[in-house]
């Protein structure tokens, strides 16, 4: 959980230099329940921050998910395809979704870190 | 009960050998048949005609519908389906006929479609209705065919649709399917449409906006004249998706609110006996100045007599082979002949008094998901039984157990453990106090016992499935074992 930026579509990005890896928040994967399904845009493919880039498939519902950051797929997480599992199991690690190549650290501003992020979250449990 | 397949219970030399041989000639397969399309066996199952009578008797015996149970599928309208419209729908001028058959020999026929199109018209304000898309979302696609085609004509190059937070999967799917951009407009705290943020979405570039109203919360949406009055305002069109029309029946009209293409759903509204894949029915309605868009043939008159006009301008082509889906229009019309303008209205009314008799009973056991009052369905939200780790699955599953068909779950996603009950006017009150009863008791099991839950439900022959194991690893298709 070190260093990682949330977006208020429950995404979290984690920078290292240029790159980013991305996945979705624990809240998003107990929210949604058991992942069945994941579909994964193509390494190469190009999307601005907030842009749709995934979908994934729930017991209960389809949910798309929101690039955080700008930027372009270096690599995505293949082994998804066959353990969806992971999302729900370790969302942080062995469930993320993609690597980027991030265009713009300004989009950073647009951001929230775990302190606001979980803030956030509460919030919104009130609201139904 | 004996559980096992037909294929299972397959028994050599049980097969029953009555079948007469062919009288006429046998050709040999391969001399007619490419020899990759031919199969050595064919492993049908080897039974008995009592063990196949016994078998399919006892499967319909688990049937669960509308004539057995009480079946508050939100946003599915499963009232009861009147007897009589099958009596109508199954004579044999009806069923008898041949599409092709000439219009001389088919006017009854085509007198149906031209009556239900005045009824619908005059229910919904349209000028005119095809009926040949044979389920809602085919309607759906009909109608924002019809937009697109009336925005080309006019050479105008717009790419948005806009949809309402709230809105059935079928309206972003629909869009998509005509090469549309899919924008959506966020609800307000009350479940209605944010009238600010649409005034911010629509713009010069947007195509039409999609709206169910009542929506799907069951809310109706009041400031409709609003939202029609923002998208008019840039050139684009209103389409209605008729989801929910019940609630509207004889009250007022979509004409009235702005809508310029709608769809009905014939078989939900005006009770055709549906569910798991129809059969189904949509019309779809224009304002007067998109009618020559509509699909082709249309029902039209000449000298006294009916006949099928092809001769629209404009025409968006066919959807569907010849006329829809027949018999359930031959119902739609019954069902409308026998209410009539005052029975329809009723209804209309007795929908929305079932749904708020629930939800008045219910609001303090279960979480409304809108403080405002409803239409023909309510939205309940279980997050006060989720605190304490049981699911709106869990107590769907519970319902049944007491006879109940489970309400549609986790819809409208807005709402978090939705549980959306839609009683239609077919219900009585016992009906509605039982259900009221059952929801109360399982809300004090959820508080005496939770960890129970997850074993429930208790009285069918199979119990409570892996679901996702079943949608990670779907084995949808019987094999022989050991093949």
């Amino acid at each position: 959980m070190d260093n990682l930026l949330f977006s208020k579509t429950h995404e979290w990005v984690k920078i290292d230099n240029d790159i980013g890896w991305v996945g979705v928040s624990n809240y998003a994967q107990s929210e949604l329940g058991d992942i069945v399904y994941v579909e994964l845009p193509k390494v190469g493919d190009e999307f601005t921050q907030f842009s749709k880039f995934a979908t994934l498939e729930s017991t209960k519902a389809v949910a798309e998910v929101y690039l955080p950051l700008s930027g372009t797929i270096l690599e995505i997480n293949k082994e998804l395809v066959n353990n969806p599992q992971w999302i729900n199991e370790s969302p942080y690690e062995k469930g993320w979704l993609v690597k980027i190549k991030i265009k713009d650290f300004k989009d950073k501003d647009n951001l929230l870190n775990e302190d606001s992020y979980r803030e956030f979250i509460e919030k919104e449990k009130e609201n139904i | 009960m004996d559980k096992r397949l037909i294929f299972e219970k397959s028994e050599d030399g049980r097969e029953n050998k009555l079948v007469n041989p062919p009288d006429i000639p046998l050709i040999p397969p391969e001399s007619i048949i490419p020899k990759e399309l031919l199969r050595e066996d064919l492993p049908l199952p080897s039974l008995g005609e009592l063990d196949v009578v016994r078998h399919y008797t006892n499967l319909s015996r688990l049937n669960f519908s509308v004539d057995t149970n009480f079946y508050p599928l939100g946003s599915c309208t499963m009232k009861y389906n009147p007897k009589v419209n099958e009596d109508i729908a199954k004579l044999k001028s009806f069923t008898h006929l041949h599409p092709y058959q000439p219009e001389n020999y088919i006017q009854g026929a085509l007198k149906v479609l031209y009556e239900l199109e005045k009824f619908l018209c005059l229910l919904t304000g349209m000028a005119r209705f095809s009926f040949q898309p044979p389920a809602g979302a085919s309607g759906e696609f009909t109608g924002m065919m019809i937009i697109k085609a009336y925005h080309k004509l006019r050479k105008e190059k717009r790419y948005k649709v806009i949809i309402p937070d709230s809105s059935h999967g079928t309206n972003p799917a629909t869009a998509s399917m005509c090469g549309y951009k899919t924008v959506v407009v966020p609800s307000t705290k009350e479940g209605l449409v944010d009238i600010d943020n649409l005034r911010k979405l629509v713009d010069e570039e947007t195509s039409a906006m999609m709206l169910t109203n009542p929506n799907t919360l069951g809310l109706f949406e009041e400031r409709i004249l609003d939202i029609s009055e923002i998208v008019h305002s840039k050139g684009a069109l209103l389409y209605y998706d008729g989801a929910n029309f019940n609630a509207l029946l004889g009250i007022t009209k979509p004409s009235l609110m702005g809508f310029d293409v709608i769809h009905l759903n014939l078989h939900k509204t005006f009770s055709t006996p549906h569910g798991s894949g129809g059969p189904g029915a949509a019309g779809v309605g224009v304002k007067d100045e998109l009618k020559e868009f509509l699909p082709v043939p249309l029902v039209d008159t000449k000298n006294g007599r009916y006949y099928f006009n092809y001769k629209l301008k404009n025409s968006i082509g066919k959807v569907k082979a010849f006329y829809g889906n027949f018999t359930v229009l031959v119902r739609a019309c019954a069902y409308i002949l026998r209410l009539g303008e005052e029975g329809l209205k009723r209804v209309a009314q007795h929908s929305v008094l079932n749904a708020n008799y629930l939800r008045e009973k219910l609001k303090d056991t279960y979480k409304l998901a809108s403080s405002n009052r409803c239409m023909h369905e309510v939205v309940l939200s279980c997050v006060w039984q989720k605190e304490k780790g049981v699911k709106a699955v869990d107590i769907a599953k519970r319902l049944i157990d007491f006879g109940i068909h489970p309400p549609t779950m986790y819809f409208p996603l807005i709402v978090k453990e939705a549980l959306m009950i839609e009683p239609t006017e077919t219900e009585s009150k016992s009906t509605l106090d039982y259900f009221i009863q059952i929801m109360k008791q399982i809300n004090d099991e959820v508080n005496s016992s939770p960890d129970n839950f997850k074993n429930y439900p208790l009285t069918t022959p199979v119990r409570r499935v892996d679901e996702t194991y079943a949608a990670r690893f779907p084995d949808i298709r019987w094999k022989k074992s050991g093949v």
